[in-house]
């Protein structure tokens, strides 16, 4: 996901859990570690929560309503939304919390999530996203840099919804 | 239904799972419920062409969203999922049918939860979305 308008601020870093074994990774790019995205505030609108059931082919009855949403309807709601001319020619966003890289090539990734609540129709969200570490170890053909961001979901009344760690690969 | 669901769950014990045949048309709205104007999604010559895959690649968090059906169809009610872990290790491509699955991996009768791992599967039998969840089930 990428969050090319958002606002970002950079805080002193927090480096306890970064590593460096390849000397890709400058202190620069090391001090982007606990940069934070400005918070983003999204509707669980029953319109959008029937348009993620169907569309993932979901039978329970309470999502193909719209009633409440589906685990994973919150990777629709904070999805990325620019204009046109911030899309690069393959469709995709810049994410401005990350910085530059110095390897591009995006691998495959995972994804943990904590769940608190869960979503119901016309809850309004709050996000906010992290980037809580970037390291790089060896691989088999060649470097690899890992980074992690954390999105914190909270009702605007500050409840925990849910909270999500991606970590993304680079080659 | 509640307490007779954790009652006799044992490790090993399977998740049935669903088969997916996603076409263009579903690709395309889920694309379109993102808001994802990654063309690799529906793009074929830039797919093949520019980015070397063998098709239009299907989108790797709807991969996710399966396992997230295979877990709460089976509590049918019967609890909530507290935590899922998943990656996308190999893309599956539309024109493939994926399987959905899992199984119970420990049952911790004093939280009255349980660990399950799930997964996806390609058509060769390959495990492409390996994940794990953790659900709670409801007090009696």
């Amino acid at each position: 996901m990428s969050t090319a308008q958002q606002q970002v601020t950079s805080p002193e870093p927090d480096r306890k859990n970064s590593e460096s074994t390849g000397g890709l990774l400058s202190d620069d790019l090391l001090a982007c570690i606990g940069r934070t995205s400005a918070p983003r505030t999204e509707i669980a609108s029953r319109r959008e929560i029937r348009k993620y059931s169907i569309a993932t082919g979901w039978k329970k009855k309470e999502y193909l309503n719209g009633d409440e949403a589906p685990p994973l309807f919150h990777l629709a709601l904070f999805w990325d939304m620019v204009e046109l001319d911030k899309l690069t020619p393959d469709g995709v966003s810049i994410d401005e919390l990350l910085p530059k890289f110095p390897l591009e090539k995006a691998m495959a990734g995972g994804l943990s999530i904590d769940y608190f609540r869960p979503i119901m129709a016309e809850d309004v969200l709050v996000a906010t996203r992290t980037l809580t570490n970037i390291y790089e170890k060896s691989g088999s053909q060649g470097p690899i840099i890992f980074y992690e961001v954390i999105m914190r979901v909270e009702t605007a009344a500050g409840e925990l919804v849910l909270t999500e760690k991606t970590t993304r690969l680079l080659r | 239904m509640t307490t007779t669901k954790i009652t006799n769950l044992k490790p090993g014990d399977p998740l049935p799972g669903r088969a997916y045949a996603p076409d263009n048309v579903q690709n395309f709205m889920y694309s379109a419920a993102l808001w994802n104007a990654h063309r690799i999604h529906f793009d074929m010559p830039y797919a093949t062409e520019v980015e070397g895959y063998p098709g239009i690649v299907m989108s790797g968090p709807m991969l996710g969203d399966w396992l997230t059906q295979c877990v709460i169809e089976w509590l049918d009610g019967a609890g909530q999922m507290t935590q899922l872990e998943y990656s996308n290790r190999k893309a599956a491509y539309i024109g493939e049918t994926v399987t959905s699955g899992g199984r119970v991996l420990s049952v911790d009768h004093d939280t009255g939860s349980a660990r399950l791992e799930i997964f996806i599967k390609n058509e060769a039998g390959d495990v492409i979305v390996p994940g794990t969840a953790v659900v709670a089930f409801n007090k009696p």
